[in-house]
């Protein structure tokens, strides 16, 4: 902080003291712009060295379109402008300021002319400007910007600015670009391999298809030094890829781990499959959706935390929900697994028409709060804030409930009807208690996930069937009673799938994760983490 | 002779059925091509293929039914079987177009000369010939469900676990047929049908054909069923439905009992698929969707599970209900559907088949004890109503068992 006071301190007297110089030179930067088209290319030249001098930013578009001949000037009045043909008249906006100046004939504005070497005095003077500026977000822009060209004109700027540069960050940029603007040239072979080295370490794909331009016409000796820096280049290309499709993965196992968790718990305890879980996820995201609508309304400054709200009224809702179907349907069929299957699905059914009726068929739009939008990089690996984010609440939501399965009297009571219901019953256990509360638990778990959920997927009355398919997979797969299993069930399907989808693409990819679980089942009926005793047979 | 076994063995009921199934066959064309149209009893033309596909899906329940009401697996995949015998329907009806698609070429369907094939895949050799189609309605589907059935019962996948493979098996199919490289014309399926057996697939007397057809296929499916369930491996077939365990240390094996009845209900599917597709006129990868294979099992649920005329009254009932519907109030369709499925499994867990034969019996328990009371002149103990039961109409034993309601069917003590 001191630093960065210390700076903008720096900076503040650096500017003041820029001003005081300005005036004694007796000329401002409008009048020497007003200079311009004066006398010939000679002159020219000269004009955009001092403008150069100067320092001042606001130049650079200016002199940007002077190179590219695109810089006008008003005959009459000697401003100098940007023009846009509007009908028969020309549109102008003035160069130094931007500011829209009216409508003019076509004919009352003359280009201004320029020879190679006022472009060369342009692109010398830009450099200076922006490589050479004191901000150091201008430098290194300026330095990617030369990257990008790789022009071995810019080369005595680049090493001006090697020489001057102190911030390490910009330092590597403009090495980088003058590495490339080298590697265009016949430079002496010392000055050619430092810059094979550079671009090496930068090790991304633009690095590897400026080697692969560069071998074809390299000095013979440079060869194999060349061929083996695109080597070390693609393989750690190759890692980068295996840790990206290993994120991919696991952000896709932390979605499934969030829609199937719930499903795995009442799965697990009453042997009931759900296929109402999935609208108990589609009803988690369109409280999020209203949530987000009352804060609109309400309190718009706290949209930034309108998931902090949506959490619990989803949780609450989905639970509540939950316990009725509970009470109302599913406690009149245990001992019928599969006309519960049938019961839920039913209940499905009404659910999303219900929630068609009230809120429409097309997607509702619910919004990201800005700690969840964006991207950063990560070693090369880009990571999007939002799954970011879903990862680390997924494993927030498999740890929370992992302690309440394990630490409190609730999970105590839990995992005892699991293992064996009569007996459970039989110490005193109310097993009825005990369902409605798990039913409910992994209701709201399902809400939790619709939250999530809404953050990365279409909220739609069809939100909830596009992952209960997958969520039952996971569920097979992982073994039942068991959250571990559900872990590494999801993680595993997401994984493999992500691994898969380069080669196959999404829908064989996903076609193949199918049978594989299918197969799988066969060879472990009850999943990778079966439970063992008798209860569990049966 | 063997008439007469059929007749002995099978019981009256079944005639009954067959008989009305046959003068349907014949009323409902003849009253289509006969009479003049206006006549009040005419059945219109719009009327026939549409009774035609409900008789097909009903064949579909009854395929169903014979695995979930009499072995106990609840397949939640068998629109799969449904699917796979209509796409090789479809390719037998494309084929027939020849070059009268819209790209006139000789051999390919238009949909492959859109996606710039070049030639016909191998799987599609043999489809112009209807033998050879006819062989595959069947043959796929019961391939498919041997093979698939083959590795889930011999490693005793049972109950849920098996319901929701068979879910993600109609899942993979899906998506899979929805591909286009796949060479069934992806999203679109198959459609544009010109010509069945060289008869034009619109003219109304080619649907009345059709739906005699496929009348008399149901009625013999209906028989195939009724033989198999009132056989001793009938019997069988119950026995693991109800106690699977018990079933095998008595010394049968379940999973070839299992796999015998999988196999035979998806070729019945398949051939339900193969009518289905001429009479609707297109066959895409939504037959597959896992919400058809659900919805087959309500039919087979309303109409009563475990009787084999309860599927086909259901199968009708629900989709005359959902034409009705969706053409009266569309939105409530989804609400009424649900709501079958919560009040059927709640209220009438033997459907309305099983429900109506208790209350015959129940009826005729009161009669016999009524007279046995009066010949012995004193009041008899009141039979309770539900204790003679049809056999058919026995789903879940266990679960009138209230103690045991829990923890699903009777507890076994060598498990």
């Amino acid at each position: 902080m001191p630093l960065l006071a210390a700076a903008k301190h720096a900076l503040l007297v650096l500017l003041v003291s820029l001003v005081a110089i300005l005036p004694a030179r007796a000329q401002t930067v409008e009048d020497l712009v007003r200079q311009l088209p004066e006398g010939g290319f000679g002159d020219r030249s000269a004009v955009i060295a001092q403008l150069a001098a100067t320092g001042d930013t606001r130049l650079v578009p200016v002199l940007e379109a002077l190179g590219a001949g695109e810089l006008n000037v008003v005959a009459e009045t000697g401003q100098m402008v940007f023009v846009r043909p509007a009908g028969g008249n020309v549109a102008i906006r003035d160069a130094l300021t931007g500011e829209d100046a009216g409508e003019v004939a076509s004919g009352a504005v003359d280009r201004i002319r320029v020879n190679n070497a006022v472009r060369r005095a342009v692109r010398t003077a830009i450099g200076q400007l922006t490589l050479l500026s004191p901000d150091a977000n201008t430098r290194q822009s300026a330095a990617r910007a030369m990257f990008q060209a790789a022009d071995p004109d810019n080369l005595p700027l680049l090493e001006e600015a090697l020489a001057a540069e102190e911030n390490p960050t910009v330092l590597r940029v403009v090495e980088q670009a003058w590495a490339v603007a080298i590697l265009r040239t016949d430079a002496a072979a010392y000055d050619f391999s430092r810059a094979i080295d550079i671009i090496v370490e930068r090790g991304d794909r633009h690095a590897l298809g400026i080697l692969n331009s560069v071998r074809a016409n390299a000095p013979e000796e440079m060869t194999p030094r060349i061929e083996a820096g695109i080597a070390s280049i693609e393989s750690h290309l190759r890692m980068i890829d295996v840790a990206q499709n290993v994120w991919y993965g696991i952000s896709l196992g932390s979605v499934l781990l969030l829609a199937a968790i719930g499903l795995a718990i009442t799965f697990g305890v009453m042997g009931v499959i759900n296929m109402a879980h999935g609208e108990m996820v589609m009803i988690g995201a369109y409280t999020t959706f209203v949530v987000q609508n009352i804060i609109r309304v309400s309190a718009p400054e706290l949209f930034d935390l309108s998931l902090a709200f949506a959490l619990p009224a989803a949780f609450l809702v989905t639970a509540l929900i939950g316990i009725g179907i509970e009470r109302g349907v599913i406690r009149w069929l245990y001992g019928r697994p599969l006309e519960t299957l049938l019961a839920t699905w039913g209940l499905s059914l009404i659910i999303q028409q219900a929630v068609r009726s009230i809120f429409g068929a097309s997607n509702r739009e619910v919004g990201n709060p800005s700690w969840m939008s964006g991207a950063f990089d990560f070693y090369g690996i880009l990571i999007t804030w939002n799954r970011f984010w879903i990862v680390l609440f997924a494993l927030a939501v498999f740890l929370a409930l992992l302690f309440v399965l394990k630490r409190t009297s609730l999970g105590l009571q839990m995992r005892a009807v699991t293992q064996n219901r009569r007996m459970a019953s039989s110490m005193g256990i109310r097993t009825p208690w005990v369902d409605a509360m798990t039913f409910g638990l992994g209701s709201g778990i399902a809400g939790l996930a619709g939250v999530a959920l809404s953050q990365i997927d279409n909220v739609s009355p069809n939100l909830g069937q596009g992952y209960i398919i997958d969520s039952f997979m996971v569920v097979v797969f992982g073994g039942v009673g068991n959250l571990w299993g559900t872990l590494v069930g999801a993680m595993t399907l997401g994984v493999v799938n992500k691994f898969l989808e380069p080669y196959t693409g999404a829908v064989l990819a996903k076609i193949a994760v199918l049978v594989v679980v299918i197969l799988f089942i066969q060879k472990r009926p009850r999943g990778l983490f079966a439970l063992k005793g008798r209860a569990v047979e049966s | 002779m063997i008439t007469r076994f059929l007749l002995n063995s099978l019981g009256g009921k079944v005639w009954i059925v067959v008989g009305i199934l046959l003068a349907v066959a014949i009323l409902v064309p003849a009253s289509n091509l006969l009479l003049p149209v206006g006549h009040p009893l005419r059945v219109p033309n719009y009327m026939v293929p549409l009774l035609g596909k409900y008789l097909t899906y009903a064949m579909l329940a009854l395929a169903l039914d014979l695995v979930w009401g009499y072995v106990g697996i609840l397949s939640l995949g068998h629109a799969a079987f449904f699917a796979l015998g209509g796409y090789a329907m479809g390719m037998y009806l494309m084929r027939q177009i020849g070059d009268r698609g819209v790209y006139s070429h000789p051999v390919l369907p238009d949909f492959m000369v859109f996606s710039n094939w070049t030639e016909l895949p191998w799987y599609w050799h043999g489809f112009d010939q209807f033998w050879f189609a006819a062989l595959m309605v069947m043959l796929v589907p019961g391939l498919l469900a041997f093979v698939f059935g083959w590795l889930a019962f011999r490693s005793r996948v049972t109950g849920v676990y098996l319901s929701i493979i068979t879910q993600a098996l109609t899942y993979a199919l899906m998506l899979a047929f929805f591909r286009n490289e796949m060479g069934f014309g992806g999203n679109n399926g198959l459609t544009d049908f010109r010509d069945i057996l060289g008869f034009p697939i619109q003219a109304a007397s080619t649907r009345a054909t059709l739906f005699a057809a496929t009348c008399v296929l149901l009625a013999i499916t209906f028989v195939i069923c009724a033989a198999i369930t009132k056989s001793k491996l009938g019997k069988v077939m119950i026995a693991v439905r109800d106690a699977e365990s018990r079933t095998r240390f008595i010394g049968y094996r379940p999973e070839y009992v299992k796999l015998f009845a999988f196999t035979v209900s998806a070729v019945i599917a398949g051939i339900a698929g193969a009518l289905y597709v001429p009479q609707v006129g297109i066959i895409n990868p939504g037959e597959f969707s896992p919400a058809n294979s659900i919805e087959v099992v309500v039919w087979a649920a309303v109409g009563g599970r475990g009787t084999l005329i309860g599927p086909i009254i259901g199968a009708v009932l629900v989709n005359y209900a959902k034409t009705w519907f969706t053409s009266a109030y569309p939105e409530l369709w989804l609400f009424a559907l649900g709501g079958l499925f919560v009040a059927v499994t709640l209220l009438l867990p033997k459907g309305i088949v099983g429900t109506w034969n208790d209350f015959w019996a129940g009826r005729r328990d009161h009669k016999a004890a009524r007279i046995a009371a009066a010949a012995e002149d004193e009041p008899p103990p009141p039979p309770p109503p539900a204790a003679r039961q049809s056999q058919e109409a026995k789903p879940e034993p266990a679960s009138k068992n209230t103690g045991a309601r829990r923890s699903g069917p009777e507890p076994q003590p060598a498990e």
